[in-house]
């Protein structure tokens, strides 16, 4: 055999992966091998492999259980370490995590963004002190996300088990993207969960991606399928620079939808009435440009990339469908990760208004909505990038805070006509001040009473009353809003902001 | 089978269905009074209800059984 022969060989070996099983395995479960994954991934396959030999004197560990290289997503190069769970269920060893380390610095030297494919079982306890404790060890992989995080994008796509200390990487990424019934993520297992604390439940249960992607929060995509975890991602990178220096690329500009309903006619005059905001989202950006983040997850809230005439936009819109549109702990949770994502790789953003406020009781208080509150708009306050607010209809107490309100510097507040900015909603208010009265009143004068003390308060919140103050830039009109969104974050786009002098703030997490 | 739960705390201000009743994925089930606001609660899948656990001025906390649905 010639020297090339035998490099081809050993090539066509390693490229396989592991054993037969464990390919037929994967496939009964639809999961697709590493290589064609990448396949799927990139524009036109890998254009760089590094560490292909890694572990090469052992014929068992192809590669080391992991790929690693560069390719072009929408024709940008990023980095990739993608696990492969043929081989001894790519779990981590010692160069396994040198690896992972490697790329990881690449994307670090490089600013380009670097995406995490896993499906891995976790650490090789056989290995421990090689690839454990140590300063190359697992642990500098999430020192090293840490430090990556805002200056690149980084993509988690979850094939398979996040198991151990394995699930920080997903924790330490942008977005988390889970297919549904494959993918999860556990410190424990179930085994060790009823082994060490005596808890009897399923792995689904515990760590599936459903229950991560609309209860825990930790994924933020669920999908059907690997292929469509992948088309997330490649979409999902369209709308973001390749590192924090740069500004998101403009894509040809598109007309909405169209629509029976006009945005007037969404909007339900009543205040405490329900509509849906993602019909009135669909009638201000282009056409099929919604990226939704977190659709599962504190459904009160929606989160989303979107383009506005070419342009991406992060929106932020309160849903008076679910829950009233009340922020609770987790949404306030979603928009403080969605508003540092966008501000981060300089993405502007759009808040659209409608909110009766925070929750209020016993529940809300015990799981600390005070605090997440408080990072709602520690997060908004601190963004620098151009960030409109629109009140769409109630912007009522601390709800107007986090949604960006005038005192929180966007560079503009501006209303819909049926807009309405207060403490509280009139009912609310009325019952707080006359409670006394209200009571000493014989019971038939009782509701003409409270309601002209409502109509007094309506009038005294009227809109053109605050727009008189000042409190909001401009009243403008429901058909026209796109219009003037897309001339506003146009002339928006010199905005250079810092936001104050010091090493950084002490979140309230 | 399935639970239609209190999505927040708050109190049952309408019921919109009777046992009985055949009801579509979607459909509202009942709406809470909450905030302020009308909190529509709906079924998540097509089915007919089989009992309806509450009353109009009931409270409710997140997470109670509001009806039941087969």
């Amino acid at each position: 055999m010639s020297y090339v022969e035998d490099l081809q060989n050993r090539i066509a070996n390693i490229e396989k992966g592991g054993l037969e099983k464990y390919h037929q395995k994967n496939k009964e479960k639809g999961k697709l091998f590493v290589r064609e994954r990448l396949e799927l991934l990139f524009d036109e396959g890998m254009d760089i492999e590094d560490a292909f030999f890694a572990n090469c004197m052992d014929d068992s560990l192809p590669s080391d259980g992991v790929v690693t290289g560069i390719g072009k997503i929408n024709g940008q190069s990023v980095c990739v370490m993608a696990n492969d769970s043929t081989v001894k269920a790519g779990s981590w060893g010692k160069r396994t995590v040198e690896k992972i380390l490697r790329i990881q610095e690449t994307a670090m030297k490089l600013e380009i963004p670097i995406l995490y494919l896993v499906d891995s079982a976790g650490a090789r306890i056989t290995d421990q002190i090689e690839m454990f404790p140590g300063r190359r060890g697992a642990g500098r992989i999430f020192h090293n996300q840490i430090k990556l995080s805002g200056r690149v994008p980084q993509i988690c796509l979850l094939f398979g088990p996040s198991a151990a200390g394995g699930a920080y990487i997903p924790a330490f990424c942008d977005i988390v993207i889970m297919v549904d019934g494959n993918a999860s993520m556990y410190l424990g297992s179930p085994r060790m969960a009823e082994k060490v604390i005596g808890e009897k439940v399923s792995l689904e249960e515990m760590g599936g991606a459903k229950m991560h992607c609309s209860v825990s929060g930790v994924g933020d995509v669920l999908v059907k399928s690997e292929e469509a975890a992948i088309s997330y991602s490649r979409n999902y990178l369209s709308y973001f620079p390749a590192n924090f220096r740069e500004n998101p690329k403009s894509m040809e500009a598109k007309d909405i939808q169209s629509f029976e309903k006009s945005i007037t006619d969404l909007i339900p005059e009543n205040q405490n009435a329900p509509f849906n905001m993602h019909d009135l989202i669909k009638q201000i950006i282009d056409e099929d440009s919604f990226c939704e983040i977190k659709k599962r997850f504190a459904k009160e809230l929606i989160t989303g990339l979107a383009r506005i005439d070419g342009k991406t936009v992060g929106i932020i819109a309160n849903q008076p469908k679910m829950k009233g549109g009340v922020l609770f702990h987790d949404s306030a949770d979603k928009s403080a990760k969605f508003v540092q994502l966008c501000d981060a790789f300089n993405i502007p953003l759009l808040f659209l208004v409608d909110v009766p406020g925070f929750m209020i009781g016993t529940k809300v208080e015990r799981a600390g909505i005070i605090r997440h509150g408080a990072k709602m708009l520690a997060t908004m306050s601190e963004a620098t990038v151009p960030k409109i607010s629109v009140i769409v209809r109630k912007a009522y107490g601390a709800g107007l805070y986090a949604m960006a309100g005038p005192a929180f510097e966007p560079d503009c507040c501006i209303a819909l006509p049926s807009a309405q900015i207060a403490v509280m909603g009139p009912e609310a208010a009325v019952n707080a001040v006359y409670a006394n009265k209200i009571a000493e009143l014989p019971e038939e004068e009782r509701p003409a009473f409270i309601k002209e003390k409502q109509d007094e308060y309506k009038d005294n919140i009227d809109i053109y009353r605050l727009a008189s103050e000042m409190v909001i830039d401009a009243v403008i009109e429901p058909e026209k809003l796109r219009e003037e969104l897309t001339r506003r974050f146009a002339i928006y786009e010199t905005k250079n902001l810092n936001f104050t002098e010091r090493k950084h703030g002490v979140y309230p997490v | 089978m399935q639970e239609v739960k209190a999505t927040m705390a708050g109190s049952v201000w309408k019921i919109t269905v009777k046992p009985g009743e055949v009801v579509e994925e979607d459909q509202d089930i009942v709406i809470l009074e909450s905030m302020k606001m009308e909190i529509p609660i709906g079924a998540e899948d097509d089915g007919t209800v089989k009992e309806i656990k509450v009353a109009e001025g009931d409270f409710v906390n997140e997470g109670d059984v509001i009806a039941i649905i087969e």
